[in-house]
């Protein structure tokens, strides 16, 4: 279970509050208006901002001044998630040992998780050369080796079409469920939110509030997420 | 302040840069400390440090006069070489002043192919020792340089305005008034400011051109002082001085904010309606082909008058090339060790100022004073001579250090900004962020920078003629020991073989760093 705590985050004159719980295995989409703070938040979870007040805990453990990398974390940002000047196959390993020393074990699951997110065949490419749907599933492959109990995901597809970025989503989804991973993904999209969230949690007037079921949240939204979405 | 998780420690540049500071800090104290005012300067002194203000005044003007019409053509015009003679223009940072003053001397000395031109219309040969023959040489070396920077802001200015000026029928009057006059406002001073500043400190120059009471330099009198008096005191005054002068031009130079002139983007032609006519078109012409032929000229005399020299070489240079080679090995490990850390710590800091700082140190103090300071340290306690070679070498690398740190701190802050979070959220350590990113995405400004290091070490004149004694030698030193000897062919031969190493060794970096290396 992840829990905030009393959590500050400040960021200038910004100050994002936090005060929740999130179960094991949920999926919960953060949802939110432009600058509302929900990749403050995720960074906040991931270690690359301090808390200005209160706790992080994972499964009743204070992890709040961990290192990003000591984190129980795996986590997509929106752009740069593959080095390009390594092929697909060490981009993969780095989620089994980030020195990249690898086992003929090692090798063999790098292979496996590539061919789970269909990436067979393409090990020796360069990110370079592969399509962007392609690029999105050997991060997942990455995510997949290394094995951390939550996932954070910044729009990592939003650079995708539609229907490839429905795809990745169910993919990630499948992969979460598989392994029984905890996940969180900021959307911009309510059908995202829909389609794979069980929860969601609203990012708006310097509070991110308890996650709260994706359908009851959309259907009879609060007035900053009204605004937002735009409608009625 | 906020802790901010970072894949890398700045500690190992910060102390490189400490150790930067105490190098030259250390060397300027030794000068002062060994400096006696008492004396008082002469009217040689003062006549040394007017000469070193007028020709460099001299240099810095003629230099941006004649690159104005040269960058205006090639901003505004596009033809076949146009890239090759930008690519051109960047050579000179590479090319050892005395293969330069070998091929200026070919073509405008006195028995030159200008002079003998000259003389079959019975006109007197030209001369080209004194004031006119330093600031030729300047011009040489820092025409391309004022025209690539201020090619540069011709090339700032979006295109779109040259498209609303073509709409509104804007003729070359109304856009030099609107658009280009506003921007040479901009860069032209920074141009004169650097390019004075580099003059201020010129050695090799005046002492292969000038000399006489009437045309040395400071830095060449600090050279006299140590070469024909071995006064160390006088030496060590006049580098207090030049230190003042050099100190002063520096901080004129980075006030006037310059950008880097080694840019890319330069070949971009940008698409231009005005300046049709055949008048402009002709004087463009002409602009470029005497830039061209200002600058190939001598390149040309260098190979086709070191060619004959190149076949019986004395063995004496072949040895003098060794050391050459050793000391820009020694020049390039010294500054990567440097300028990586440094630049690693530039790009992670939150307030770098000091570190930037100690990278620049050596643009404000010259070779000579450093090298005068070193000498003072050295002395007492061993043999200057037998330490030539390393002191030299460290020597070049603390001058190459500001133009590494250009060239390592934009990619360094890039690889870290780009890489840094996605590194630390895999827990990859520093060990492997090194070799997995930083070593493999920066390889190519590494290469770059190890390239102008070795070239400028491999053809610098300044420091080893201080230490070197009739035993030692570099490959530049023992060229102007053949011309003090009058052996001018051997001289050209060398200074063939001087430029073909500069050129391979910046050459075999510079593609070292880019072989296999991906966007």
């Amino acid at each position: 279970m992840l829990r905030l705590e009393g959590v500050q985050i400040r960021s200038g004159d910004f100050t994002l509050r936090a005060d929740w719980s999130v179960e094991t295995g949920a999926r919960v989409a953060v949802i939110g208006p432009s600058g509302a703070g929900k990749t403050t938040l995720l960074e906040a979870i991931a270690g690359f901002r301090d808390l200005a007040a209160g706790r992080i805990l994972w499964d009743g453990r204070d992890i709040g001044r961990d290192a990003p990398g000591a984190r129980p974390i795996a986590m997509l940002f929106q752009d740069g998630n593959l080095f390009p000047h390594l092929s697909v196959a060490e981009n993969a390993g780095l989620g089994v040992s980030p020195d990249l020393r690898l086992t003929p074990a090692d090798r063999t699951r790098v292979r496996q998780a590539l061919a789970r997110v269909g990436l067979e065949g393409l090990e020796d490419r360069k990110p370079a050369a592969l399509s962007g749907g392609q690029q999105s599933r050997a991060a997942l492959a990455r995510v997949l080796l290394q094995g951390r109990p939550l996932l954070l995901l910044d729009e990592p597809f939003a650079a995708l079409g539609p229907a490839l970025k429905a795809e990745m989503l169910d993919l990630v989804a499948e992969l979460a469920a598989e392994s029984g991973a905890t996940l969180m993904m900021i959307s911009h999209d309510p059908a995202d939110a829909r389609r794979i969230a069980g929860q969601a949690i609203l990012v708006a007037d310097g509070v991110a509030g308890a996650p709260q079921p994706v359908a009851a949240l959309l259907d009879t939204p609060p007035p900053a997420l009204r605004a937002y979405l735009g409608e009625g | 302040m906020a802790r901010r998780a970072q894949p890398l420690s700045p500690a190992l540049g910060v102390v490189a840069a400490l150790g930067v500071a105490v190098l030259i800090l250390g060397a300027l104290a030794a000068v002062f400390w060994r400096a006696e005012a008492g004396r008082g300067l002469g009217p040689a002194d003062w006549q040394a440090v007017r000469f070193t203000v007028v020709q460099a005044a001299l240099s810095a003007g003629v230099s941006v006069g004649f690159a104005l019409p040269v960058a205006r053509a090639l901003a505004r015009r596009r033809f076949p070489g146009r890239a090759a003679l930008i690519a051109l223009m960047g050579a000179p940072f590479i090319l050892p002043v005395i293969v330069a003053v070998l091929g200026l001397l070919a073509v405008f000395g006195r028995s030159g192919w200008i002079s003998q031109g000259l003389s079959l219309i019975g006109l007197p040969p030209l001369r080209i020792y004194g004031l006119h023959g330093v600031v030729l040489a300047h011009v040489f070396f820092n025409l391309p340089l004022a025209t690539r920077l201020i090619l540069q802001g011709w090339q700032e200015i979006p295109a779109e305005r040259f498209r609303l000026a073509a709409q509104l029928g804007a003729g070359p009057g109304a856009i030099w008034r609107l658009l280009e006059w506003p921007m040479l406002r901009r860069t032209a001073p920074g141009a004169l400011a650097v390019i004075f500043a580099i003059c201020l400190t010129s050695f090799a120059v005046a002492l292969t051109l000038g000399g006489g009471p009437r045309a040395t330099t400071v830095e060449l009198a600090i050279y006299q002082a140590f070469r024909f008096d071995f006064d160390l005191a006088r030496a060590a005054l006049l580098s207090v001085l030049q230190i003042v002068l050099t100190g002063v031009a520096a901080a004129l130079a980075l006030r006037a904010a310059m950008g880097e002139g080694f840019g890319v983007g330069l070949d971009r032609a940008i698409r231009r309606w005005d300046a049709q006519g055949w008048v402009l078109k002709g004087q463009d012409g002409l602009a470029i082909a005497l830039a061209a032929l200002f600058l190939l000229l001598p390149l040309a005399a260098i190979a086709t008058e070191g060619v004959a020299g190149l076949i019986a070489l004395p063995a004496s240079v072949w040895g003098a090339a060794l050391n050459s080679l050793l000391i820009a090995a020694g020049s390039t490990a010294i500054l990567l060790l440097i300028a990586l850390p440094m630049a690693v710590a530039v790009a992670l800091m939150r307030h770098p100022g000091w570190v930037e700082g100690a990278g620049l140190l050596g643009m404000a103090v010259s070779p000579l004073v450093i090298g005068t300071g070193a000498f003072i340290v050295i002395y007492p306690v061993a043999d200057p001579a037998a330490l030539a070679l390393p002191v030299t070498a460290l020597v070049n690398a603390l001058m190459a250090l500001p133009f590494a740190l250009r060239i390592l701190v934009p990619r360094a802050r890039a690889v870290i900004g780009d890489f840094g979070r996605l590194a630390l959220s895999l827990n990859m350590g520093r060990r492997a962020f090194v070799r997995l990113v930083l070593w493999p995405r920066m390889r190519p400004q590494i290469g770059f920078a190890a390239g102008l290091a070795a070239a400028l070490s491999m053809g610098d004149l300044g420091v080893i003629a201080l230490f070197a004694d009739q035993e030692v030698a570099t490959l530049p030193l023992q060229i102007y020991r053949l011309m003090g000897a009058y052996r001018m062919e051997a001289a050209a031969g060398a200074a063939l073989l001087l430029l073909t190493l500069s050129v391979l060794l910046f050459w075999l970096f510079d593609r070292g760093g880019r072989r296999h290396a991906e966007a």
